[in-house]
């Protein structure tokens, strides 16, 4: 399908789950998790303050260097890792297709 | 005892909203929340943040919709408790609520409005094995009163501004050793505060451990001391009085979990034709209801906020008759 790329997202209880992102609804990685009813609050609405879209990228999938923001609240995350990403900062592009990522462990 | 007419828990924008309308029907209101300021997740989390969805303002800071909210309750005089959290309800004998803060004030209405967001915001505790044990015997996550750690070894972790400013401060002649253990080598706090970290830090009156995290605590009743990783070198002990984890805060549904309330997926769940809930006199608003449709924005709340005081006022003058009134007829006129 035009502007539909095919996710791989593993769940916290190691189930994956096979997702048809639309690349052209401006959306991201919560969202998208969020749109298929994956536990991912996305408590902030998207704008990397929270980190609870935490998650880890497992493919080698160029993705845009992380900002500022993006860091600032990873320092505020537990059990991060070199690949961990906020979902609400990986906007869905065709790029992106078979992007597989990990959803992190949520803190107390 | 704090007596009003609508008890609102939850002072962000959809909480001050419930003021105004109740105003309008001569019903008082007073808030409670657990942040120590008025304007909930606009203030705590996003106040210089705009937001471009409230009807007839193309793009206000969030920071200034709550001060423009707080303008427009004023005439009404809403009471405030703030920096407590609503912990407890019961009845009284005349069919009133009685709410109770964790710090044990009492407040007494007919009506509550739960306009509680997210809940309540609580410090991000990390996932260390046992941590629990060690709460107040040497784990604390909020820095109350410094001189508690006069002459004490501390541990701090976090790479934001209240890290790097307690490290400081305790560093300045209060604590024994102070030690900040931060996740990665850059902060994010201001410029100053880094550089002054750095400063205590080249002239050893700080203990800078980057590109680390306390993994384990160990003690018998009280903390005695932490396991550092890091991520070069590896474990390290270190002996220490106490270690204050400062990651910051995340919304918790908290105590209203325990009302009784008909809770779905972290919402309270209401009928949409008064925003009442299961229990009789208990309205949710806001962020934390749920119902077919829901939208969580901020307009939505306010509209809900509305339709609920008329329902709140008939409950509580169940023989009056309520009419509309327009605020451009009338003015409005505040207590």
């Amino acid at each position: 399908m035009e502007n539909t790329i095919r996710i791989q997202v593993q769940d916290r209880e190691g189930q994956l789950h096979d997702i048809d992102g639309p690349t052209d609804m401006g959306m991201n990685m919560m969202e998208l998790c969020r749109s298929a009813e994956l536990p991912v609050e996305g408590t902030c609405g998207g704008m990397a303050m929270c980190a609870s879209c935490h998650m880890y990228v497992d493919s080698d999938h160029a993705l845009p260097p992380k900002s500022d923001d993006e860091e600032d609240m990873l320092d505020e995350a537990f059990f991060v890792e070199d690949n961990s990403r906020l979902g609400c900062q990986i906007h869905l592009s065709n790029d992106l297709d078979g992007l597989k990522v990990k959803l992190a462990p949520v803190g107390n | 005892m704090i007596q009003t007419d609508i008890l609102i828990i939850g002072a962000g924008p959809c909480g001050l909203f419930t003021v105004f309308e109740a105003g309008l029907l001569k019903l008082r209101c007073h808030l409670v929340d657990a942040l120590p300021q008025a304007g909930g997740q606009c203030s705590e989390i996003y106040p210089k943040k705009p937001i471009y969805d409230i009807p007839a303002y193309p793009s206000i800071l969030a920071g200034d919709l709550v001060d423009q909210l707080m303008e427009q309750a004023a005439p009404f005089e809403p009471g405030f408790t703030l920096g407590e959290r609503a912990e407890e309800i019961e009845k009284d004998e005349e069919g009133q609520f009685i709410l109770t803060t964790n710090r044990g004030t009492k407040h007494r209405a007919p009506i509550i409005a739960i306009a509680g967001g997210l809940g309540c915001f609580e410090p991000r505790k990390p996932p260390v094995e046992g941590l629990a044990n060690f709460e107040d015997h040497g784990v604390e996550y909020i820095i109350k009163d410094p001189e508690f750690y006069r002459d004490k070894k501390v541990v701090i972790s976090g790479g934001g501004d209240s890290a790097l400013d307690w490290a400081i401060f305790l560093a300045e002649g209060v604590a024994k050793e102070v030690t900040l253990v931060h996740r990665r080598t850059e902060f994010r706090g201001h410029l100053d505060s880094v550089q002054k970290v750095m400063d205590h830090a080249s002239e050893g009156r700080i203990r800078l451990m980057t590109n680390a995290e306390v993994v384990e605590v160990q003690g018998e009743a009280d903390l005695q001391s932490v396991v550092i990783k890091k991520k070069e070198e590896g474990m390290h002990t270190l002996e220490t009085d106490h270690w204050v984890p400062l990651f910051g805060l995340s919304p918790k549904l908290g105590p209203i979990a325990d009302w009784n309330l008909n809770i779905t997926k972290n919402a309270v769940e209401v009928d949409t034709f008064d925003y009442s809930t299961n229990v009789p006199g208990i309205y949710a608003i806001g962020d934390i209801n749920s119902y077919p449709g829901k939208l969580k924005l901020i307009l939505c709340g306010f509209h809900e906020a509305t339709l609920m005081v008329q329902s709140a006022f008939k409950r509580i003058y169940p023989d009056k008759n309520l009419v509309l009134k327009y605020t451009t007829v009338n003015g409005v006129n505040g207590f």
